[in-house]
């Protein structure tokens, strides 16, 4: 245990509330429960505060009070204070009075909100003296967990799904990790994982240095917050694969309330899945407080989560504040990808084509009122999930360098619109 | 494992995980002859007394936080703690916080 732990106190199972030291280990051993970081509010008071925040750099790092590390981050110092957009075009269509994207898409290094989990993972896995560290990923951690290790010098394991898209494969291996793709799904790439964390000395970002990893995605809540003018959105939507972002966010929405950081205010945060990967959604729709876990279908790789670990703190938290979840199919998925990126210029990755085409439903069923403001998380980059869109973003028009050819296809498209 | 057991029994390899392995005196592996999970976990209490309050809840349920697989295969998509066991199958409990 470290005399110096910064503003932690311990690690707390979030079932039965028995406390352990604040190692790496994710999992309360009475009940399996997770553990959670329980931090000294009342000492955290008396330095963040807004005055203080704005004087810091601009990263992830200038709430550094809510992030469990003991003494300085180490690791990704430049992650975060991303874009937040006001969307007036794509507020237009979708029919909502005010809309603001949060805009991961363009997070350092990766290109993804991973970064600020990883970040945090890395800087507390240096201090508990690791050397190694591994993650089991849909693709965005692991292109995360290998950049962010090749700078800060770890080695690293990375495990993946054999079939993910080939960017986020190469944006893994471009850095220099051992990739291992497992013949399945991502659940049993999971489950081995968990496995093997039982047995070698690694710090395991998502297994057993979840519950610091975790606290990272709070810090995307806060920098919502102090875009927005010190406010919590009254309505966020989030895509949720383990349902553990969505979490996060809630909790930093909570803690910047309690710290006088944002008046207290009532906000609702609604759940976004891709139709064929929707064990939260569908629970959630029929009003249960539990899911059932499912096999994923899904061009939303990075959300085929079928046994979500976070599910039923998701569904709570939708449940608390009032917000509702709902599901896209792949058409859906594209449509929205496409509508963000034509409508803003933002290209995201399938995870946010499933925010974009979930936040429709909501606000076209009045879950989210017309006449109301609106956050959607955008959380990965377009970039990387080509082979998704591929043959559905259009096509080139190819001619011969010549004027007479271009004024030819401009008079024909004008005439007669072609589609792809 | 009794051996002097003559009758059909069906050792089936159990993987223990760390979160309990202080109950099987630091065995990760252990052998039960069961035929259905439900039977593996009642045998398994009745070796290293308290596990099976670690594993289920009041009702008996496999609890929220505790997946437990069959050759790799969640027993929430086969039949639960019904799910039959064969000889050599193995039979892996692993805590359900991880990844994401």
């Amino acid at each position: 245990m470290e005399k110096h732990a910064g503003f932690m106190k311990a690690l707390k199972c979030r079932e039965c509330g028995r406390e352990y030291p604040l190692t790496a280990n994710h999992v309360c051993e009475f009940d399996f429960g997770p553990l959670e970081v329980v931090y000294d509010y009342e000492r955290i008071k008396q330095t963040l505060t807004r005055a203080a925040i704005q004087t810091r750099p601009k990263s992830m790092w200038r709430f550094r009070e809510l992030l469990p590390v003991a003494g300085d981050p180490t690791v990704g110092l430049e992650v975060g204070c991303t874009p937040l957009i006001k969307a007036d075009r794509l507020a237009r269509r979708l029919g909502i009075r005010e809309l603001w994207i949060k805009n991961d898409a363009i997070n350092y290094p990766t290109l993804s909100f991973k970064d600020r989990v990883v970040s945090v993972a890395l800087s507390r896995a240096r201090e508990l003296g690791f050397t190694t560290v591994a993650c089991a990923s849909t693709g965005n951690l692991a292109n995360s967990v290998a950049a962010n290790a090749a700078s800060a010098g770890f080695k690293a394991y990375v495990f993946i799904p054999a079939d993910l898209e080939q960017g986020k494969v190469i944006n893994s291996l471009i850095y220099g990790a051992t990739v291992i793709g497992i013949k399945g799904q991502y659940d049993e790439v999971n489950r081995l994982c968990a496995e093997i964390a039982g047995k070698y000395p690694w710090a395991f970002v998502n297994v057993n240095m979840r519950p610091y990893y975790a606290e990272g995605s709070k810090s995307m809540g806060f920098e919502i917050v102090e875009q927005l003018g010190w406010r919590v959105p009254p309505n966020t939507v989030i895509c949720m694969a383990s349902g553990s972002l969505l979490t996060k966010i809630h909790k930093s929405y909570q803690e910047a309330i309690k710290l006088g950081l944002a008046p207290a205010s009532h906000y609702r945060i609604h759940g976004a899945q891709a139709t064929g990967c929707s064990p939260i959604s569908t629970a959630q729709k029929a009003g249960l407080d539990f899911f059932k876990p499912v096999k994923p279908n899904t061009i939303a790789k990075s959300l085929a989560i079928g046994t979500p670990a976070d599910g039923f703190y998701a569904l709570k938290v939708m449940k608390e504040t009032n917000g509702r979840s709902d599901d896209v199919t792949d058409d859906q998925i594209r449509e929205g990808i496409k509508l963000l990126a034509e409508t803003e210029g933002i290209f995201a990755e399938t995870a946010g084509g499933v925010t974009v085409g979930v936040a429709k439903k909501l606000i076209a069923s009045g879950a989210i009122p017309s006449d109301d403001a609106a956050v959607l998380c955008i959380t990965g980059n377009g970039l990387k999930t080509l082979d998704a869109v591929a043959g559905h973003a259009g096509y080139t028009r190819e001619i011969k360098p010549s004027l007479r050819e271009f004024e030819s296809l401009l008079d024909a498209e004008t005439r007669a619109p072609v589609h792809a | 494992m009794p051996e002097s057991a003559t009758e059909r029994i069906m050792p089936v390899k159990v993987r223990i995980p760390t979160p309990l392995r202080k109950l099987t005196h630091d065995e990760e592996i252990v052998h039960v002859a069961a035929a259905t999970v439900g039977a593996a976990i009642a045998e398994l209490q009745s070796r290293y007394p308290g596990i099976k309050e670690r594993l289920t809840d009041e009702a008996g349920r496999v609890r929220r936080f505790v997946n437990v697989y069959v050759n790799e295969e969640d027993i929430r998509f086969l039949q639960n703690q019904d799910t039959v066991l064969r000889d050599g199958d193995e039979m892996t409990i692993i805590p359900a916080i991880a990844g994401g």
